[in-house]
This record gives structure tokens, sequence and C-alpha cells, in this order.
């Protein structure tokens, strides 16, 4: 056996190797749960890791493709992050409110990926209930950066981005509300991808804002993210919001063979706003640079305008916690999750309940989405945010007339230290800024990997594109990819095996 | 009373018949085990999402059309959120700003005639759970089975001047929305509940402050519980005292309603769109088809009863109280013939009615199927059998259940009912009571009326009952 370091190895080497029994899928998994065991104590990805079910998952795969059968995706080991429901398995949220609700039925999402031969070794942390941008509020500890332990991983889907980042899975799920797939993915080195609202089915997909929540996968390449959207994306009829779009197989463009200029007559429309006041330098440089490169796969830039993006972030801190407020409703201590130990009556219980149940970022959006939702403020706040979120999204549609993507950088900074924000929640929040569009707008939009500041920490460029323009999308990383090497980087093991 | 006007208007939740839950697969059978009825939809599980079921769509749809109504072809669900151990999302899903049913009227009947109750709307919602505050202890049960049961509240304009016109409004509602086949009209089970709002005001004045009184679940509590309201609100004003707006239940018991909470204790529902659910798009296919599939509407068909049949506007009515009802009719005459729908509505009025009062069943379920009342209306139309012969045949095949078509004769023949209609037979038993009885002859002949009647019982009791009583007093007459 000669078992590959996962930290340099994407999903499709993996199955190379499978297919070629240069390792089982057993020793793999046994691989990669020694090396979280090992890593746990330091980076916190993991909210459970579940050895038994990955070995029994895994033996399941080697039995498959010793029969032949199977896919491109038997065997792999991937990690889902802990809002998506796993049966028999705990499913947390990252809350205190959840720390010990097993969930009694499979998200769509992990149905597919089950039924694409992946191996689950485990959950991933995230923010409480995937409100934030850091990790930080997860109520098992912060998560660390893989890259600088003293700094956040970015949010809220975390954990996953570090899992993948680490070596510790080829890829893992994530969800995203106002960029807790791109972000993490951008801080940690990774690439991520946020497709069309509704091509991931939310069933069983724990709800933080039901308008803006779309499911999509975190991985080492644009071509491993293409392998396991294609898993993932799908008609669900359990889910009213899931859209009626054939499956598409997302590897399509990739699969072809490089021509010389792979991205000859693609438009890269470049937002001012994008480059602006406010993004880091380093950030800007490692993104033009980015651009570059793009061009010279024959990709052309043309200027575009969103001009209410701006609006964005506050139109967004109005919508996703008045869809939570209600959403969080169930979590009453009635049915399942925390019940405070002690109380006087059913006021004081579900008070106490949820008191003790969430923490201090979950309540802080509780209170703001039940406040602008209020009687006398509802057409003030909400109603009102509706009608910028049309604009927002009307902007994308006019820029989209003029480019085939929209391209910046994913955040305007890298990586914070780890408490620096969570002190001050605006600060924190403006950090969605160039994330938030796609969410309000419903358009995919994925992280790629461009780079390092000094002080080690990767930088991400964001490609936002029309609806469906996943393929599209995952191309152009694609390509850039086979031309760059920013996403094969690793980072320094940490622990030991 | 007098020198008061009375303002009422009602809102009905009709819970619509579909076998499964406004927006999960659950079944909404009523009786089960708690809980057993409660998917993970229902019971508001981490994940799960609602599905709008068509079928429930499709009922709303059929009202909007029997009512003359709006059918909204985009219409919005919204989450009004309040916390309650039996509402497992913390939310309720309703239709607030945009209902699938907007408009329409609806035509009731009461003893100053008839008037037309408009419609506001009607909108779909999921009903809650159930809270058991007996039988544990100073602590709650909850039961699901219920919740998310799916339901269709009609909401009327202040448009009811009385509890007759109230309860002549519900009465027409329930046979309609059972008519049209949307909702079984159940109210022990709580299948179809009013909440009435009453105020009251000097005549010419703005509308007085109204108070709603919640979850009347008979004809007879709306009643009792409207005439107390008035009353209440009416002695409140004459002694100087102000109506307070808030939602009031209503006790059996006393037949009293008091108060439950205030208009400040008043829940802020903070009612959104539900994101989980896209606007309701209803097509115009849709509805044209549903338009296509809708039963001739109580109205209609009375009007027809009366042209076809020239039966009496009130036998029509009475006749088209549900569709059974009027099925059933319309089977027994299309057997004994057009001639005979006098007859026919005379037994289903009188006999029939009585029976299935009697025995509180439906004329879906009764023992007597249409096509045996037609036989046993022909056999008294056609002399076989007296008035009395066919009810005690009706009753008899009542109790034994026998549906066969040979039942009425075998009966007939049984029971010695066969009327005498034989004129040379009735004639032997008409000479023999005359010559038995000269004194009585003797008597009319001298100008006593009552010695007729005298000589027809006689001659009555010697055929044992069973003479023709018309062919009697012809042959009676012409003898004398």
């Amino acid at each position: 056996m000669s078992l590959p370091n996962a930290a340099h190895t994407t999903v499709t080497e993996l199955a190379a190797g499978l297919a070629t029994k240069r390792f089982s899928a057993l020793e793999l998994t046994d691989g990669l749960l020694a090396k979280i065991a090992a890593a746990q104590p330091v980076l916190n990805a993991f909210v459970s890791v579940d050895p038994d079910g990955a070995r029994a998952a895994a033996k399941a795969a080697d039995a498959a493709r010793a029969k032949g059968e199977g896919g491109s995706l038997t065997g792999i080991p991937i990690a889902h992050k802990d809002l998506f429901m796993t049966e028999g398995l705990r499913t947390t949220c990252s809350s205190k409110m959840l720390e010990h609700f097993v969930a009694p039925y499979d998200a769509h999402v992990v149905t597919a990926l089950k039924q694409a031969g992946t191996v689950l070794l485990g959950k991933t942390a995230m923010d409480e209930f995937a409100m934030g941008s850091s990790t930080e509020t997860s109520f098992f500890g912060v998560v660390r950066n893989p890259w600088q332990p003293d700094f956040v991983p970015g949010g809220s889907s975390g954990g996953a981005a570090v899992a993948v980042a680490a070596g510790l899975v080829p890829a893992a799920t994530g969800s995203d509300t106002g960029g807790s797939i791109r972000q993490p993915s951008s801080f940690c080195g990774v690439t991520g991808i946020k497709p069309t609202y509704g091509i991931c089915s939310r069933h069983g997909m724990i709800a933080f804002a039901s308008s803006l929540d779309q499911a999509g996968p975190i991985a080492r390449s644009a071509e491993d993210c293409a392998l396991l959207l294609t898993a993932m994306a799908g008609h669900d009829a359990r889910d009213a919001t899931s859209l009626p779009h054939p499956k598409e197989d997302y590897r399509r463009e990739l699969v072809k063979p490089a021509a010389a200029k792979p991205l000859a007559g693609v438009r890269v429309g470049l937002p001012e706003i994008f480059f602006g006041d406010g993004v880091d330098a380093l950030v800007v440089a490692a993104v033009e640079a980015a651009l570059a490169e793009l061009r010279a796969l024959g990709a052309v830039t043309v200027p575009v305008a969103l001009p209410n993006i701006g609006y964005s972030v506050p139109i967004y801190y109005v919508l996703a916690p008045a869809e939570a407020s209600s959403n969080l409703s169930r979590l009453d201590g009635v049915r399942y999750g925390h019940r405070a130990a002690r109380y006087t009556d059913l006021l004081d219980m579900y008070k106490k309940s949820r008191a003790e149940g969430f923490g201090d970022e979950v309540k802080r959006r509780v209170l703001v989405g039940t406040y602008v939702l209020s009687h006398g403020y509802y057409d003030a706040y909400y109603l009102k945010a509706q009608k910028v979120r049309r604009l927002i999204a009307d902007d994308y549609q006019a820029a989209f007339a003029l480019c085939d993507v929209i391209l910046g950088p994913t955040v305007p900074t890298t990586a914070p230290r780890l408490g620096t924000q969570s002190q001050d929640p605006i600060k924190m929040y403006l950090n969605d800024i160039f994330t938030i569009g796609a969410n309000m707008a419903g358009l995919p939009a994925m992280s790629v990997p461009c780079g390092f500041a000094p002080n080690g920490l990767p930088i991400g460029l964001q490609l936002q594109g029309p609806y469906f323009s996943e393929a599209r999308l995952l191309n152009i990383a694609h390509r850039f990819q086979q031309v760059t090497d920013w996403h094969r980087r690793a980072p320094k093991e940490v622990g030991h095996a | 009373m007098r020198n008061w006007e009375i303002v009422i208007g009602l809102e009905t939740h009709a819970q619509l018949s579909t076998a499964a839950k406004l927006f999960s697969g659950a079944s909404t059978a009523f009786g089960a085990a708690p809980n057993t009825q409660a998917s993970a939809i229902d019971l508001a599980l981490p994940g799960t999402l609602p599905v709008a079921n068509r079928g429930a769509v499709e009922r709303a749809i059929r009202f909007g059309l029997a009512v003359g109504a709006t059918v909204n072809t985009t219409s919005i669900f919204a989450r009004k959120n309040y916390f309650y151990p039996d509402l497992p999302h913390g939310y309720q899903i309703s239709q607030f700003e945009q209902p699938v049913v907007q408009g329409g009227e609806l035509t009731i009947t009461t003893s100053a005639g008839q008037k037309t109750v408009r419609l506001t709307r009607a909108h779909l919602e999921a009903d809650a759970g159930k809270s058991l505050h007996e039988d544990f202890h100073g602590m709650s049960g909850i039961d699901l089975n219920r919740a998310g049961t799916p339901l269709l509240e009609i909401v009327t304009e202040p448009d009811m001047t009385s509890a007759e016109e109230a309860i002549a409004y519900a009465k027409a509602l329930h046979a309609l929305v059972r008519w049209i086949g949307i909702c079984d009209g159940n109210m022990q089970e709580g299948s179809f509940r009013c909440d009435a709002n009453v105020s009251v005001r000097r005549p010419g004045e703005p509308l007085g402050t109204r108070c709603e009184i919640k979850n009347l679940n008979s004809f007879r509590f709306m009643e009792k519980a409207i005439a107390f309201e008035v009353r209440r609100q009416i002695e409140l004003i004459e002694d100087g005292g102000k109506v307070a707006q808030e939602t009031r239940l209503f006790d059996p018991d006393t037949g009293e309603t008091r108060s439950m909470r205030s208009k400040e204790d008043a829940h802020d529902y903070r009612y959104f769109p539900d994101p989980d659910l896209p606007p309701l798009v209803i097509g115009e296919d849709w509805i044209a088809r549903v338009k296509s599939e809708m039963p001739e509407l109580p109205a209609a068909m009375a009007a027809r009863f009366v042209s076809d049949y020239a039966l009496p506007a009130y036998d029509a009515g009475q006749l088209t109280y549900s569709l059974g009802f009027a099925r059933y009719f319309e089977t027994a005459v299309g057997i004994v013939g057009k001639a005979n729908a006098k007859p026919v509505a005379n037994w289903m009025l009188g006999e029939l009615s009585a029976a299935l009062n009697r025995h509180e069943i439906e004329i879906e379920d009764a023992p007597i199927p249409p096509e045996q009342l037609a036989a046993l209306v022909a056999r008294v139309q056609d002399g076989t059998l007296s008035n009395k012969g066919g009810k005690e045949v009706f009753e008899a095949l009542w109790q034994n259940g026998d549906r066969s078509a040979e039942a009425i004769d075998r009966l007939i023949a049984e029971r010695g009912l066969q009327q005498i209609s034989d004129i040379g037979a009735l004639e032997t038993i008409v000479d023999e009571v005359l010559a038995q009885h000269p004194a009585v002859v003797a008597e009319f002949r001298a100008g006593k009326e009552k010695a007729f009647n005298s000589l027809v019982g006689q001659i009555m009791k010697a055929s044992r009952g069973k003479a023709n009583p018309a062919q009697v007093n012809e042959l009676l007459k012409k003898k004398l």
C-alpha cells in the first residue's frame, strides 16, 4: 500500500488510486481517521467522528469496487457540515440546543452522496446554526485555521474548509447563506462552490435563512467540486424550492482537452467596487495576478457595475435574521433539543431552554429578526429589504448582459486573528460584502485559491455567474488551476498521527 | 333588544377532506392513537420542509367556484408566528395578504326570506395539534395527529344581523362544503367550526366594538353563544359601560361567553411570506378543469326540481339539503317516473327523513336504497298498499335490511297487507255491513252525516283494514 497524503491529493486522484487498487477505501479511511484524531486537539474541525460507520462504508465501497461496481466517488471519504441531517448520527448545528440530537433521517444531499458511494467520516464544526463567518460561535469551541492556528478559518462552514485544507478529508459539504462556503474556502486556501439557489435540495439541511441557504461542496480543486456537485444536485420533490432543473454533469467542460486558449471569448466582468477602498492591497494584487493568468488563457475583461451591492450587507442582516427568527422557533425544548432542567411554567421553560441553548450570536439574530418582522416595523425593514434584494438581483442581470462571469476577491481581507472580530459584529458582517450578493440573487458563485499573504494566509478569488452557469464557473476555475498551483499547496501538518 | 342592531361576521374553519395533510404525507384520519399520525414534517424536526398538497388546493378552488369568488392565480403562504406546545414549528402556515379565494357570496334562507351574505375571502392553512390538559396530573399532553391538517378558513363580511341569520349561513355553508365534497362536515370531530364576530350598535351609528367568540362547533352552541353575547353587550352599554375588543369562549355548561384574552394581550404574529414555499400558482387550465368537474350546485338543482318535477319550492329546497339526498331523489324518480315525483318527495321528507334522524345516520347509509323506496312508492300509488301498509313495509324494510327488489312484495304477502281493491269483493263486504247495521243506515238517511263515517269504520274493520278507503267511500255513497 502506498497511502497518499490527502492534503496534496484530489478526489480525482484518490479515485484513480482506488480504481487501480494502489490502496483500499478502508486503508484510506483508516489513514484519515488517524489524521483527524491527531489534528482534532489543535484544529477542532469536527464535532463528531464516526469511525465505525466510516469503516463499514469503506468496506462496502471496497466490496463494490471489487465487483467492478461503483462510480468515481465510490470509497471517497468525505465529511458533512453538522447542519446536514445524518441518520443515526448526532446533528448539532454546533449548538448546545442540539448537542445530543441524533438525526432520524438523512438529508437529500447526504443520501445522494451516500448513493454515490462516498464514505462519511464525520460532521464538521460550524458557526452555531451557520450564523457567523469565523466558526468562533460554535458551542464546541473555536476552530483554527490550519495555515496559522491563531487565525480564524472563516465560517460558517469553517470546519469543512479546515478539514479539506488540512488534508483530513479530500472533500466536504458546506452550506452558504451569505458566503459560508466561499469565505472559509478563501481563508483556508481551498475551492468551494455555492450553486444556483434550488440546485441542491434543502431537505434535511437545517435552515438558517431558507430563501438564501444553499448546499455546495468544498474540495481541493474545481474538478473535485464538479464531481461532488454532480452527485449532490438534482430535483427533489420534498423541497418546494428545489428547481426542476435536469441533472447535469458539471465536469463536462472540464474533461475536454485543453486548447491553447481554453477561455477564448470568455468575458470577465469586473465591478469597480470589488477592487475599491477597504479591500486589502495584497488581496487586490493577488486577484489581479490571477486576472493576468485568465487573460493569458484567452479571457477578456470588461467593466461592469453593481450599483446596489453596497446595500447587500444591511439587507442581508434584515432578511436572514427575519427568516432565522422564525426557523429557529421550533427549537423550543418541547419535543427535542435542549430543555432547561428547572422552570416554573410554560413561558419560563421556553425562556430558559432557549436562553441556555442558544449562543450570543444566535440570540442577537433572533432578536433582530423578531424586531424587523414586528407590527409597525415590517414595512420599513422586511418589505423594504425585499425590494432592495430585487434591485440587487436586477443589477446582476444587467451586468450579465455585458459579461459571462463576474470576478473579484471573495473577501476584502485574509483571515483575521481569532477573537478580533467576535467583539465587533458589524465589522465581521462587512466581511461578507462581496459574497452576499450571489445569495440575494440566487446566483452560483465560487471561491478559488489565488495566492498567499506574506503571513502565509491564503487569498481567494470569487467567480459569480448567471443562473445555472455552474459548469462554466467550474471550467474557468479548472483552467486557472491547470496553470497555477495555489490549490495544491498544503499547510504544515498539525498534531501527530 | 329594541333599538339595537346586531352585526355578525363569521369565520369558519372547514377541514378539507384530503387523505394527507396540507404540507406532509401523514394521514388526516380522525381518532388514531395520539402522535401516530405525525410525520417528521408535522413534528417540525430540523431540516424538514413543507410541500403543498395539491388536493387541498383543488378543494379551495372548488369552493371558490361554488361561491362565485375569484380564485387567485397567485397566492402566498405566510407564517403566523407564535409559541405554543401544540404548534410544533412555532408558526402556523396560513395565507395572509394574498389568499387563494377572494370574494364570493352565499344565499341564505330565514323566516324573513332570502338574503345574500358576502364572503371576504377563503384561505388555506394548517391546523395545530391538540393540548390535553386532563389526565396528566398537572402536566399537559400533546397530540400532534391534527397538526398540519388542511383547513379552509372562510371569512364573511359583517352581513348577518341576527343569530338566526348566522345559523342559516353556517348551515348553508355546511351543506355547501359537503355538497361539493371538500369537507365531511363532522362537527363533533371538529371538521367544521366557527368563530363569530359579534357587535351591536344603535341604528345609523358606526359599527360597535366587536368580540370574537371562538370555536363554536355546533349550531345550537352558536345560537346560544351569539344570543348571550348580544344580550351581554347591550346590557353593558345600556348600563353605561363599553364593550372591550376581546376574544371570548363559549361555555356550553353555563350557556355564557367569557373573556379569553383582550386585544392588548393579542399576539404580534409577525406574518411574513413562508420562504420554504414558493407562491401558490394556479393555472387557468387547472381552474377550468375543476369547473368542468363541479357538481350541479344546490340552488340550481332546486330550481330544476321545481321546473322538471313540478315540486313546491319548499320540497325542492329540502331535497337539495345534501347531494346524497338529491341524488337519492333523482334515482328514485328515475324509476317510478316524473308523475310520482311528489309522492317520492313526500316519502323522503316524511318517513325517510324521520328514520334517518331517529337513527342518526346519513342517507348514504340508509338501509333502504332509492330503488327500493321507488318500488314502495309504486306499490302505494298503484293501490296495492295503503299508506298505512306502506309505512309498515317501510319500517319492516328498515329493520330487516333486505335491500332486494322482491323484499316489498314478499312483505306484502307475508303480512297480508294487500288492499282489497276488487269491486266485487268490496261490494260483498259493504252489503254485509249495511245489512248488519240497519239502524245506522237509517240515521244517515235521516241526515246524520256522522253515521257515514261509522259505516266506513265498520267496513274497514270487516275487511281487517285491507279495504281501499277511496273505493269504500265511493261504493258506500252509491249504495246509500
